[in-house]
């Protein structure tokens, strides 16, 4: 499609910021080349961004208006290897396997346009299991401090209850939204594997034909997950 | 019309896309229950919203009978009152103007204007009105669980919507609170298709500044509610938490019922700067589908084009961005900082500019045009009046000095429902009948039109005029009863009697209303393909109504805007955008 050019000289673009606001309000799309798919996974992922948003505002909020003494997050979060308390041990761990999730995605959405079916499917797979591993890391954290810590969403031993409220209600949120894009991982290495995207086999419920534009689409969808973590880890483990 | 010499397509782009795989459904059910066709999806929509929406009409009666004839009416005492109030209040704003805005006329409309076969993600589309289904159900089962709905006023501040002693604490929030959730997950879905549809699937030569205003209108309305909405999200599940769990987001220490509540140390103005940051750009989610569709209906009923297209399109644009600083001008009594008073009012008043901008080209383009006084006219020039009002005290309320005195009395109740609730409904009935003949193929009733019109605008001004001056008196609201105070004369009362005697009547009228809808589906007399001479691309559809996959074999080309209304030196006074230039030197408009 880019490479047809328009049909007249009255079509023709001006030069310079004219001829740019022209193309982008021109006929049929206003982003050139970009599959629906993926203008409404961006439009989705902003509207996202102001979920997260008001979650962090409203925590930074509560935590500047309680009175108790906000729990130190170094020592909450410590683990001891060895005797000695490692402070954010833990969390850099999940940092770094989150992170490396969103390698191997990159990855796999390009193999993905290659149409590399085996290395894709690899790819995807191995995403997925960072991505249920980082789960499964934050499982171990919640429970360490339910059980051991006595942090409970209405209080905890060390400080101000909103500190558990907080806490597990955001990382709480995140934590499904990786949830959710584990599960897709796993439902689009499935798809992958069984060649549904080379053969457009219809979709389950849309009946619309697979794409490998798909894996960008949910590409998006972890990046958008992990860049939500750097925040998160920003604001509930350095402050 | 003469023979074309030309090659037509020179005019347009080649497409970029193939057409789009449409979904045909077999089954009944796949047809007209879990349907994926935006027209049907639409009139889901619309039904819903509008059968809630008689809901909380009920619910006004009961309180205005209430305030006009104290202790009378039995069965309403302050629980029930506060419950009507509170119900009455988010139903209108959010169940019923918000879904019928954009998931009625948004769905119905958006494939038809821009010129594609359905919304890109039709399945999507489908799930999002079982979703929003599914919200209205849970918020009426509200009605009928222990203790009721919740009567914390549709705001739902905490503290006092979540202690006992409020209405509905028990598990009537609770279910307002899930209600919303799932009416904003439904939203979110339904969203995203109207914003790609119009992004990322018009139609050859639709360019975005050919677009009719209602999709403008539409359009930046949704993308509001998009980034909107999430606040509201974020209190529900916050304010949710509070109730479930006994967290303390919005719960400071405070004693309730002689004793001290579990909560401590939470802050309960962080919910009224997310509820707002939400609310204020729910006014505009609601009025800027209403300003777009009224300047349509009054180009095409004026046979006229919209003074100043571009205009309009850029104070709609700019009018939703300055909806997201303005929300703390609810909050100017809330106590805080009074710089920051300063700032929303600026802004507040800021945003009168492209607002005023877009009455003056309605007013412009009303000016020495063929006005014809059909439905759908009168009611926009209604909406006009309304708008206008509504506009007006929105100046006293937007200066935080004048506005304080204000604040909580009728006068705030007759501001807004002037301005967002009579005003939108009143391009929603206009623009119910404008495209009644392409949605059914028939015409309605023209004589029950007219009754209804003139009721209910002649009524609403009789319900909400006098509330103006109720307001400065010094009448508060959500008061139950209001005995035994000295700054209210005797008289207040006689008025107060007779906006509940015109709000009855208003009411009623309304049942005329749908029974001329709902008849003249069936018995009404066929209406042609384009019985307004509209230039946009819905009136150009091979059928009426449209089948699915909206137009024929082949998707019009679109060479013109929305507006050639009496060109000059054409025959027709219209020329729909899909007709081709007749040779390349006389374009055209646009």
């Amino acid at each position: 499609m880019s490479t047809e050019t328009m049909a007249s000289d009255s079509l023709e673009l001006k030069p310079g910021l004219a001829g740019f606001f022209d193309d982008w309000s021109s006929d049929q799309r206003a982003f050139k080349g970009v599959p629906w798919g993926k203008a409404m996974m961006w439009i989705f992922l902003v509207s996202d961004t102001f979920i997260f948003g008001c979650f962090l505002a409203s925590y930074m909020t509560v935590r500047m208006s309680t009175l108790e003494p906000w729990p130190s997050p170094s020592e909450v979060f410590a683990l001891s290897f060895g005797g000695a308390p490692i402070p954010l041990i833990l969390i850099a761990i999940m940092t770094f396997v989150l992170i490396t999730s969103s390698g191997t995605m990159a990855l796999a959405v390009n193999y993905g346009y290659r149409k590399n079916k085996w290395v894709t499917f690899w790819l995807l797979f191995v995403t997925a299991l960072l991505g249920a591993t980082f789960v499964g890391m934050q499982v171990f954290e919640w429970s360490k401090l339910i059980f051991e810590e006595g942090v409970r969403p209405w209080g905890n031993p060390m400080g101000a209850a909103q500190f558990g409220s907080v806490f597990f209600m955001v990382t709480g949120f995140h934590g499904f939204h990786v949830s959710i894009g584990v599960i897709f991982l796993f439902i689009f290495s499935y798809k992958v594997a069984k060649g549904h995207l080379d053969d457009q086999t219809p979709g389950w419920f849309t009946k619309r034909g697979g794409n490998y534009e798909e894996i960008e689409i949910l590409g998006l969808y972890w990046h958008f997950v992990d860049l939500v973590w750097v925040f998160i880890f920003a604001f509930f483990y350095l402050w | 019309m003469e023979h074309i010499a030309h090659d037509e397509t020179s005019f347009v782009r080649p497409a970029e896309v193939g057409e789009m795989e449409l979904y045909h459904a077999k089954t009944w059910l796949g047809k007209y229950v879990f349907s994926q066709d935006a027209k049907t999806i639409a009139i889901q929509y619309a039904a819903t919203a509008i059968a809630i929406g008689m809901v909380a009409l009920v619910l006004s009666w009961f309180m205005r009978l209430q305030l006009a004839w104290p202790n009378t009416f039995t069965f309403i005492d302050p629980a029930y009152y506060l419950q009507a109030v509170t119900m009455h209040g988010m139903i209108m704003v959010v169940y019923l103007l918000t879904a019928l805005f954009l998931g009625g006329f948004g769905n119905y409309l958006i494939p038809l204007m821009v010129g594609a076969r359905d919304m890109v993600f039709p399945w999507l589309n489908m799930i999002s009105f079982w979703v929003y289904f599914t919200a209205v159900l849970l918020l009426a089962a509200s009605f009928f669980v222990g203790g009721g709905s919740t009567g914390a006023g549709w705001t739902l501040y905490p503290p006092q919507a979540i202690l006992p002693g409020t209405p509905g604490s028990e598990a009537g929030i609770l279910l307002m609170l899930a209600s919303l959730a799932v009416f904003i997950i439904g939203f979110t879905m339904g969203g995203l298709n109207y914003v790609v549809t119009i992004l990322q699937a018009r139609t050859r030569g639709m360019t975005l500044m050919r677009m009719p205003l209602t999709v403008w209108g539409i359009f930046v309305a949704t993308v509001l509610a998009l980034f909107a909405f999430p606040a509201l999200f974020v209190s529900a599940i916050m304010m949710s938490l509070d109730v479930l769990l006994g967290t303390s987001f919005f719960m400071p220490a405070i004693m309730t019922m002689g004793s001290e509540a579990e909560h401590v140390g939470g802050n309960p103005l962080l919910f009224q700067h997310l509820f707002w940051f939400f609310g204020h750009p729910e006014v505009y989610i609601v009025a800027l589908p209403a300003f777009g569709i009224v300047s349509d209906l009054i180009s095409i009923h004026a046979r006229k084009n919209i003074f100043g297209y571009r205009m309009m399109v850029w104070a709609i644009v700019i009018i939703g961005a300055l909806s997201f600083v303005v929300w703390a001008h609810h909050m100017y009594v809330s106590g805080m900082n009074p710089y920051f008073g300063f700032f929303f009012a600026t802004t507040t008043l800021i945003i009168a500019v492209p607002t005023a901008l877009k009455v003056y080209n309605w007013v412009l383009t009303l000016w020495q045009g063929n006005i014809h006084l059909t439905i759908p006219m009168l009611f926009s020039i209604a909406f006009l009046l309304f708008f206008i009002n509504g506009g007006m005290t929105g100046l006293f309320l937007g200066n935080a000095t004048v506005s304080m005195p204000l604040s909580d009395t009728l006068f705030v109740v007759a501001h807004f429902h002037m301005v967002m609730a009579v005003a939108p409904v009143m391009v929603v009935c206009g623009a119910i009948y404008h495209w009644y003949p392409k949605i059914t193929g028939r015409w309605y009733h023209e004589g029950m039109a007219r009754f209804h019109f003139w009721v209910t605008f002649v009524g609403s001004y009789l319900v909400f005029l006098p509330m103006h001056y109720l307001g400065i008196m010094g009448v508060p609201r959500r008061y139950f009863e209001i005995t035994g105070t000295t700054f209210l004369p005797d008289s207040a009362q006689n008025v107060n009697a007779s906006i509940t005697i015109a709000a009855l009547v208003v009411g009623v009228a309304q049942i005329v209303f749908l029974y001329n809808l709902i008849v003249s589906a069936f018995n009404g007399k066929k209406a042609p393909g384009n019985p307004w001479n509209a230039t946009s691309l819905e009136w150009q559809t091979e059928t009426t109504p449209p089948g699915h996959g909206n137009f024929g074999k082949e998707l019009p080309c679109v060479y013109r805007w929305a507006y050639d209304y009496s060109v000059p030196g054409v025959e027709d006074d219209f020329i729909p955008q899909n007709v081709p230039p007749r040779n390349a030197q006389a374009e055209g408009a646009q």
